[in-house]
């Protein structure tokens, strides 16, 4: 078990995620941000942090559960579902920035669109990471990415954070050693 | 968890993960668009030997919200009116690939006659046998004094409920004690010592025959339906000496703490155990129990017939 990302960079690595979302979307004015629970949904509250200090106004920010979309509820126990928080201006129209902790097979994200499908007509989404380990099995892939990590199948990576996990940090491992 | 038999076969923990699910499912109901693709492919039988509405129909809306195929089989009209035993009728349904059966059945344990036999392989929910169980409205019951009177708080510690009228006949009272004691909720029952089961000293509750006694205490009175079609015996002198003791009337409603609610898990006698005006009371929360009977029934879909083939079915 290693530390892929120390605390400061993961700092440093929101900061730039921040910097693109607004370059891309020439500002902060049409944007929501959604994270997808739990741990994508206090990413996508730092990143709003971060955005509302470089703009000095505010953004819409809420969680999207995806566990009711998924493809492989017939294989795992269920799951307890989190909340969906959808601001309340809604996402018709917007330029919405999915927000995930840890990128792999797209399943999750494939979920998340169908979920947003129900939800409204945004403009345009995009996907924002912290972490990309690759091993892709769906035609996916992301606008910003915190940091690119090269992994094995057979691994496994873990993100931890302060609001739930009292440190910043990005682990990888042996499957069962995290 | 593969079956819903009885609320015995919940855990307080499996318990709560029901009730909790059952709030996040609520907005679906509360969405414009109210379809999730979760059961996809799936297909649910209820299977209704007994009149029912609410329950029906409520399991009904809720397989359709989460996208399952619904076929509804009743005794009247199909081949249990000519006489098919429950052996014959459920290999039909595992011929044609039920996922799930919901079953209404006048015989007590006809669910567990049902999920314990080989006749079918697929996931037995009861939804009321004779007079034993009712799991899923005491779920839904449970979720209603959750969210009037417990202000977020997972629990019904601290709670005092009181069960008045047909304790005897009545499925729905027997699930109702064994999940509010189990979720810490006190609960008494008032009745008439006729409608009392034989060993009711053993179960969970407080038994009183003096209904306005224990008024002013309790945080929500649920009334039970008197089961007309299940008595062939005199039970009590007349409807009007019951309604006087027993009945729910305006009086007695003005004795009821403020924050208190009315419950009734339908159909109701109006102007037997529950006067009109009672039930159409903004104390009254009759209706809105049938609106998150909804939800929770989706809640206990969504738990029984997600990862199918893993043992352990707690929530994570």
């Amino acid at each position: 078990m290693s530390v892929a990302l120390p605390p400061a960079d993961m700092s440093r690595a929101l900061t730039r995620i921040s910097h693109e979302i607004l370059e891309r979307n020439g500002g902060s004015n049409n944007l929501v941000l959604l994270g997808i629970p739990t741990r994508g949904a206090h990413l996508a509250l730092r990143i709003a942090t971060i955005i509302e200090g470089i703009e000095s106004k505010s953004v819409p920010v809420g969680a999207l559960d995806i566990t009711l979309h998924r493809d492989d509820l017939r294989l795992r126990p269920p799951r307890a579902l989190m909340p969906t928080k959808i601001p309340t201006a809604g996402i018709e129209g917007k330029d919405v920035v999915l927000v995930d902790d840890v990128f792999f097979s797209g399943r999750t994200i494939r979920a998340a669109l169908d979920a947003l499908g129900e939800i409204g007509r945004p403009r345009t989404v995009q996907l924002a990471v912290l972490i990309d380990r690759g091993h892709r099995e769906l035609p996916i892939r992301a606008d910003f990415v915190g940091k690119n990590l090269p992994t094995s199948r057979d691994q496994s990576v873990k993100v931890h954070l302060s609001e739930i996990d009292g440190v910043d940090e990005v682990l990888v491992g042996r499957a069962g050693e995290l | 968890m593969k079956h819903l038999l009885s609320i015995n076969d919940l855990s307080e923990s499996e318990a709560i993960g029901i009730l909790n699910t059952a709030v996040e499912l609520a907005r679906v109901s509360d969405a414009p668009m109210k379809k999730l693709p979760t059961l996809r492919g799936r297909t649910i039988v209820n299977l209704f030997a007994e009149d029912s509405t609410r329950t029906r129909i409520s399991f009904e809306a809720a397989a359709k919200r989460l996208s399952a195929d619904v076929i509804n089989f009743s005794a009247k009209g199909s081949s249990v009116s000519k006489g098919e035993s429950l052996k014959d009728t459920a290999q039909t349904l595992q011929a044609m690939g039920a996922d799930a059966v919901i079953i209404r059945h006048q015989a007590s344990g006809a669910a567990h006659r049902l999920a314990s036999s080989q006749w079918m392989s697929g996931t037995v929910i009861n939804a009321g046998d004779g007079t034993h169980e009712h799991p899923s409205q005491a779920l839904l019951d449970a979720y209603t004094l959750r969210k009037h009177l417990m202000h977020g708080a997972q629990n019904l510690k601290g709670l005092h409920v009181a069960v008045v009228g047909d304790i005897l006949h009545s499925r729905v009272a027997r699930s109702n004690i064994l999940l509010l004691s189990k979720l810490g909720a006190a609960v008494t029952v008032i009745a008439p010592p006729t409608l009392l089961p034989f060993g009711i000293e053993s179960w969970p509750a407080d038994v009183s025959y003096d209904f306005d006694d224990v008024i002013p205490q309790v945080d929500a009175i649920m009334m039970l339906r008197v089961q007309n079609e299940r008595m062939n015996e005199l039970y009590f002198p007349n409807a009007r000496e019951y309604s006087r003791y027993f009945g729910l009337n305006a009086d007695r409603v003005k004795r009821m703490k403020t924050s208190s609610i009315i419950m009734h898990p339908g159909p109701m006698n109006r102007g037997l155990e529950i006067t009109a005006d009672v039930a159409d009371s903004a104390r009254s929360v009759i209706v809105e129990q049938v609106s998150n009977g909804v939800s929770v029934r989706m809640a206990i879909l969504y738990t029984l017939l997600t990862g199918e083939g893993i043992e352990s079915g707690a929530l994570a």
